[in-house]
């Protein structure tokens, strides 16, 4: 046990010194493009929005909810992008060369990308607080959050590191995340109610898990414990099955990547 | 004399998506040697490195590092073993001191026992002035010297070492070199890929040649120089039309073991030079072909390669980089 956790701090240490030596890097992902949705595209459309249909006091409140699940979703389908490179170099088989347990690899780069995330979350959550959104479900809420986060995380980082072990080069790895992640925000509650999308987009977004996740957090900013409590519940039955199936589906690449 | 067996690979063979990479391959790596596993690029040279490394699984066959099954035993195996990998698997933002410490965290050093360790192959591989630079600012063969450093950290009874100095200047490659022959002179056993004749001839106790995914020979290179018997006479001649009529004259003649047409010319491996040479001479003279220029040369490795693969090495290089 206590090698196994020696294998996996050593694994996770060397990503926080990797992101601490990529200077920019850490500035993009923590001053993460994902402010400017929250920053610009919240006050753009502050006023274009209509309060009655999003059913919170301004945009950009209702937006918040949406910012911090996009933020899961980008780090978590980029979460395998590390693992993508250290195969293409030879690094991952020098890994594997040692007696190592073969999950320690994949769980450093879940805790690294779970940590990462979460940082990044508050730092919105940060920011939507200087614009007047204050949770109205307190710090237990924000700890609602960033649950609601990690359950969405791990299975989205394991489809990432499933891809990156699966895709012959990595111009295919970036298509594909090209291609998943904006069809997953438009295609969800991030930007506008399911009610106010037309019927069959809102259809779709129902099978979206992202959506579900939106919908627990928004009540748990904009609302009240006894109005988010039911979505709660409800996302955490739903990651549950995304993150098995999702997991399985990354063990399974996994080893088939690994002979 | 029977020597202690470090490696037994029996009939292993190993296919991916339909294409069989290695057939059937057998030898055994005896404690204590440098054996090279010699073929150009696409032999299976890595192929089989990689399975006894434990990081592929054979289709058929086995492989037992000290007795220890590659596949059902691997994790003792990786215990035993280090492994140099073919592609500079570094990682640029660590600096050589931290990726030591990564892999001694990785071996389950002790704290206390990984710091001497760490000066010591720093010291070793004479990195302990850059050891705490990012590994980006390092030059190619100071990249492989932490490579090897990384190899040697769990003080391995087997090292894989694969293309070692694939791609190094003449200066780095002399220094691997030595550090190999070292580790040799401490009793480990080292195993490599090699696609460098000159590597496997100065470096190697003992070679398999490798193509097409088969061995072809082994011994040690001077066994396998040996084994060809006789000596080599190269024969340039003007009239390179007359190359088959004069291949057909010398076929058979005593002295005379093997003919091989050349596009300028023959190979011919004889049993003597003092009875060919008349003889070639003769032949030659008598078709009326123009000797621009003779060469007798003992047999080398590649002669050796020629041989058993029906090509030269550096042929075979040319067409995969063409």
């Amino acid at each position: 046990m206590s090698e196994y956790w020696q294998e996996i701090s050593a694994l996770t240490m060397r990503w926080v010194r990797r992101l601490s030596r990529e200077k920019f890097s850490m500035l993009f992902t923590l001053v993460q493009p994902m402010l400017f949705w929250l920053i610009f595209f919240g006050n753009l459309f502050q006023r274009a929005a209509d309060s009655q249909v999003t059913q919170a006091p301004n945009y950009i409140s209702f937006l918040a909810a949406g910012v911090v699940v996009m933020t899961v979703l980008n780090n978590g389908l980029a979460g395998g992008v590390d693992l993508l490179f250290d195969k293409e170099n030879g690094f991952l088989e020098r890994l594997m060369s040692t007696p190592i347990h073969r999950t320690s690899v994949i769980l450093s780069r879940f805790i690294f990308v779970m940590t990462i995330t979460s940082l990044q979350v508050l730092v919105i959550l940060g920011v939507a607080f200087l614009f007047g959104v204050h949770p109205a479900t307190g710090l237990l809420g924000i700890a609602a959050i960033l649950m609601i986060g990690m359950m969405f995380g791990v299975g989205l980082t394991a489809i990432s590191m499933a891809m990156a072990f699966s895709v012959k080069s990595h111009g295919d790895f970036f298509s594909v995340l090209g291609f998943l992640s904006l069809p997953m925000i438009f295609l969800s509650s991030a930007l506008v109610p399911l009610t106010a999308m037309p019927a069959w987009m809102s259809f779709m977004a129902k099978f979206n898990p992202m959506t579900w996740a939106i919908d627990a957090v928004r009540p748990l900013i904009l609302a009240s414990w006894s109005e988010a409590l039911p979505h709660v519940a409800m996302v955490v039955l739903v990651m549950v099955v995304f993150d098995a199936i999702c997991l399985y589906g990354g063990a399974k690449a996994f080893r088939r990547a690994m002979g | 004399m029977d020597r202690a067996v470090a490696i037994d690979v029996s009939h292993l063979s190993k296919s991916y998506d339909g294409h069989r990479a290695v057939t059937d391959v057998s030898f055994q790596v005896y404690v204590g040697e440098i054996f090279g596993l010699l073929g150009p690029n696409g032999a299976g040279k890595s192929t089989t490195l990689r399975t006894l490394i434990t990081l592929l699984s054979p289709t058929s066959g086995r492989a037992s590092i000290f007795g220890l099954d590659s596949l059902h035993d691997a994790d003792r195996v990786r215990r035993l073993i280090g492994y140099v990998p073919q592609e500079r698997a570094i990682d640029r933002f660590l600096t050589g001191r931290e990726h030591l410490e990564l892999l001694a965290a990785l071996y389950h050093l002790p704290k206390g026992a990984a710091g001497p360790r760490i000066a010591e192959l720093l010291k070793l591989v004479e990195l302990d002035a850059h050891a705490d630079r990012p590994a980006k600012t390092y030059s190619g063969g100071m990249k492989r010297k932490l490579d090897i450093a990384c190899g040697l950290l769990p003080d391995p009874k087997v090292l894989f070492l694969d293309e070692p100095t694939l791609g190094l200047d003449v200066q780095s490659r002399l220094k691997i070199w030595d550090y190999v022959r070292l580790l040799k002179a401490r009793g480990m056993t080292i195993v490599m890929t090699t696609n460098y004749l000159d590597e496997a001839d100065q470096l190697c106790d003992r070679i398999a040649i490798i193509d097409a995914g088969v061995i072809k020979t082994i011994g040690s290179p001077v066994e396998l120089k040996v084994g060809l018997g006789g000596d080599i006479v190269s024969l340039t001649i003007k009239e390179t039309e007359k190359v088959p009529s004069l291949d057909l004259a010398l076929k058979g003649q005593p002295a005379i073991k093997a003919v091989r047409a050349m596009p300028k010319g023959l190979d011919i491996r004889v049993e003597s030079a003092e009875k060919a040479l008349p003889i070639i001479l003769e032949s030659a003279n008598r078709l009326g072909c123009t000797v621009e220029f003779i060469q007798y040369n003992r047999p080398r490795l590649d002669d050796v390669f020629l041989a058993h693969t029906g090509r030269r090495l550096e042929a075979v290089e040319r067409e995969v980089t063409s």
